[in-house]
């Protein structure tokens, strides 16, 4: 049985180290269910749909989980699981997460499918900053100004609406992401400025503006301009019928299709096109792209505008996807997690979605099970979404390598 | 010229530039003044919002206080950020190891009862180490994992807040009949001595002696890269990390080193507005400190002098911007904007000469971080 499976047995050091890590974060997890998970008792109710749930007993599945988990981890330090070990990395981390929403809601029940459906929205911001930042970085800019262009575009993307339409108002916010993307490209192409000192400048630019916006103007004149109905879901037909995934996937604001849109699209342009070889070309190498004849500074341009608008889109999310208003900071750091989400996908767009999808997650936990007396204090869950990314990147991201060009100016020789 | 007053000119031209951009998003702002037509007195405001900033940042002694006391913490934080930059780090988690200081500077302040004179070093040796440790988690975890700082700093920084917010409610930091985040006061013989105590007992001059700490740590941060094996391998491994490890240098080792270094400064920084200023802490303590003290390095070029002196700039404008509020009914986040323009103009020097059609070389800078690839 040793040496059939020899080609999926670990061979590096690295590959090794990281297999033993594993396994002891396997153990780590057994640990938490034995003396956390089995700690509440009674079943708890995930509602699937409005009218059917299924229920978990909370302590039982605690203990069950516990003995696989011991039984995962003892396969992966003894052998390894070869090329399975990333599925099985999911199954524990997707059980693991089961038991401790069970030992949340322990005799009571909550809406699955709600925190689900809530996961994806509220991703949205974070995985349009992200794409925004992929389309910056693989073109050799660094992009820290993320924060700064969702906020701003949250800020007049409200005013926009408020005055005219969500239509408008959301053309206004995306015109607000090209206006911020192009002082970030016009400093650091044009004039060569460092692109951390731009990014940041951008940031405080937009929090300082909007804030003094939000007091001279928003506030004393808060019905007339800062007042707006958010876009309601829509259902698509046929899809939105499947069973549980319909309602999560299928059941959204048009922001969520246009983000997931985003994604793909920038997966595919990315990868099989002459744009997006060329773009990964100038953030890798622009001298090399340069002497093939590619004009590397308009190319840059270009996507950075491009990253701006899409940006934009993220930072009218707030105003016109969900609240309805604009209040100073809405933000709140969630473009510095897009920036994360960037780095935690390894400039990938599908990568960086997960990421924003993870953080979206822990956040949409955290609002469903305040809701439960576990006796944790509050605190410690608002903390989740950052435990949570923080364990995930140290635990199993590790270093990535970033576009090599990205942060030194191109000039044409 | 020399190279001193070109780059004087630069940044005093970079502050005019500023201060005009500003002008123009009073004015344009103004509804009210805009509605009626009545330009004239749109352009009034902006001058007694200008006037206010001096008055409130160097036109009295009190002035000049409050201008120490909002640098102090700057220039501390600042030192993080700038000690990580050298390095080639990035820190943004400035903010958390501040708290981390401030909650164990806060808790020798009231646990021990010593005399002055050795409380006081304890308490802030003890903010420093807060700081310090907590800073050399990111370090630990980049030079183990590879885990990239920036996100595991912003990341710590949430965790830090939460954290805070949690302790400062239970038994042993709660302040005697509240139920808020609110800390006990530290004992009168850990607070630092009020820098103008000499001037008689005016409460109203903030000032501490926190200022004089944070001058002695932009020493020892010169020191340190100018007079020491172990700054000079920080700023090689910053320059260049594999050369650093080729020419023999331990650079994981110097990753946790740096980082700890930083922490220890933003840790002081916690420290001394707890001791300095408030006398106790509650979850605001560190407030956006950690988020300006990276313009405040960026400005200053992460040096020791550059740092002082951004800091110097953004604490009067603190100080300016609060007296502005007062005085005109414009925002006191106007001087946001102005710092972000003025980082943004000092950094663009080939702007700044075809803004106002300079002739000749710009003094150009090089560059702070170097990507991500570290």
């Amino acid at each position: 049985m040793s040496t059939s499976a020899a080609p999926g047995l670990v061979v590096s050091a690295e590959q090794r180290k990281r297999a033993r890590s594993l396994g002891i974060a396997y153990l780590v997890l057994a640990v938490v269910c034995f003396t956390i998970f089995t700690r509440r008792t009674g079943d708890a109710g995930f509602r699937i749909s409005e009218s059917s749930q299924f229920t978990l007993p909370a302590q039982g599945f605690g203990w069950a989980l516990g003995i696989v988990l011991i039984a995962i981890a003892a396969g992966q330090l003894l052998r390894g699981f070869g090329k399975l070990s990333n599925v099985v990395l999911a199954l524990a981390t997707a059980a693991f997460f089961m038991s401790f929403m069970a030992w949340a809601a322990a005799g009571d029940s909550f809406s699955f499918v709600g925190m689900l459906q809530d996961t994806v929205s509220r991703s949205v911001p974070i995985t349009l900053g992200a794409v925004a930042g992929i389309l910056s970085e693989r073109s050799g800019v660094i992009n820290i100004s993320i924060e700064g262009m969702l906020l701003a575009s949250a800020c007049t993307s409200a005013i926009g609406a408020s005055l005219t339409n969500l239509w408008l108002g959301t053309l206004v916010g995306i015109l607000t992401g090209v206006a911020l993307a192009a002082i970030l490209a016009v400093m650091s192409i044009r004039y060569k400025v460092d692109q951390v000192i731009v990014g940041f400048a951008i940031n405080f630019f937009a929090l300082g503006v909007t804030s003094f916006i939000s007091f001279r103007v928003l506030v004393p004149n808060r019905d007339t301009m800062n007042n707006l109905l958010p876009v309601m879901p829509i259902r698509i037909p046929l899809f939105a019928d499947i069973p549980f995934f319909g309602q999560i996937l299928f059941d959204q604001t048009i922001f969520v299709y246009f983000s997931f849109a985003t994604v793909a699209l920038a997966t595919w342009g990315l990868y099989r096109t002459k744009w997006g070889l060329r773009t990964r070309a100038i953030g890798e190498y622009p001298r090399a792209a340069g002497t093939l004849g590619v004009d590397v500074n308009k190319l840059r341009y270009r996507n950075l505008l491009l990253a701006g608008a899409v940006a934009g889109i993220g930072g009218a999310w707030w105003p016109i996807g969900i609240v309805g208003r604009f209040d100073q900071n809405i933000t709140n750091g969630r473009g510095f997690i897009a920036l994360a989400a960037v780095i935690f996908g390894r400039w990938h767009p599908v990568g960086a979605l997960c990421g924003a999808l993870v953080f979206a997650l822990a956040e949409a936990v955290r609002l469903k099970i305040g809701n439960f007396d576990t006796g944790i204090p509050s605190e410690f869950l608002i903390m989740a979404p950052y435990l949570v990314t923080l364990v995930v990147v140290a635990g199993f991201i590790g270093a990535s390598r970033a576009p090599k060009a990205a942060g030194q100016p191109y000039e044409d020789q | 010229m020399s190279e001193t007053l070109k780059s004087l000119r630069f940044t005093l031209l970079a502050v005019v530039a500023a201060l005009f951009v500003s002008a123009f998003i009073i004015v344009i702002t103004d509804i009210e003044a805009l509605g009626d037509g009545n330009l004239g007195k749109a352009f009034a405001t902006v001058g007694r919002a200008y006037w206010g900033l001096f008055k409130g940042s160097f036109g009295s002694l009190r002035a000049i206080s409050n201008t120490i006391t909002g640098a102090t913490p700057l220039l501390l934080a600042g030192l993080a950020v700038s000690a990580a930059f050298k390095a080639g780090l990035f820190n943004i988690g400035a903010t958390g190891q501040m708290l981390a200081g401030a909650v164990t500077g806060l808790f020798v302040g009231f646990a021990f009862q010593l005399p002055p004179i050795i409380h006081v070093p304890f308490a802030l040796l003890a903010s420093a180490a807060g700081g310090a440790a907590f800073g050399a988690i990111p370090g630990v975890l980049k030079a183990r994992t590879g885990a990239h700082e920036v996100i595991t700093t912003i990341m710590l920084n949430g965790i830090a807040s939460f954290t805070v917010l949690w302790l400062l409610k239970t038994e042993l930091f709660k302040r005697e009949g509240r139920d808020d985040a609110i800390s006990k006061f530290v004992e009168d013989s850990a607070k630092l001595p009020k820098l103008f105590g000499f001037m008689g007992n005016r409460i109203d001059l903030l000032a501490h002696s926190g200022f004089i700490v944070a001058l002695l740590a932009t020493l020892a941060f010169w020191w340190l890269l100018r007079k020491t094996t172990l700054g000079f391998e920080m700023q090689a491994t910053g320059f260049n990390q594999e050369a650093a490890r080729y020419a023999g240098m331990r650079t994981k080792s110097l990753m946790v080193t740096s980082m700890a270094i930083a922490g220890a400064f933003a840790g002081l920084a916690g420290g001394s507005e707890v001791l300095g200023l408030y006398g106790y802490a509650s979850a605001t303590v560190a407030g956006d400190i950690g988020f300006d003290a990276i313009a405040v390095a960026l400005l200053g070029r992460s040096t020791p002098i550059g740092t002082l002196v951004s800091a110097l700039l953004f604490g009067a404008l603190q100080a300016g911007g609060r007296q502005m509020q007062v005085d005109t009914d414009v925002p006191i986040d106007l001087i946001i904007v102005l710092r972000a323009l003025i980082v943004m103009f000092i950094a663009a020097p080939l702007l700044v000469k075809a803004m106002f059609r300079i002739r000749g070389e710009a003094t150009s800078f090089g560059q702070t971080f170097r990507g991500w690839g570290g």
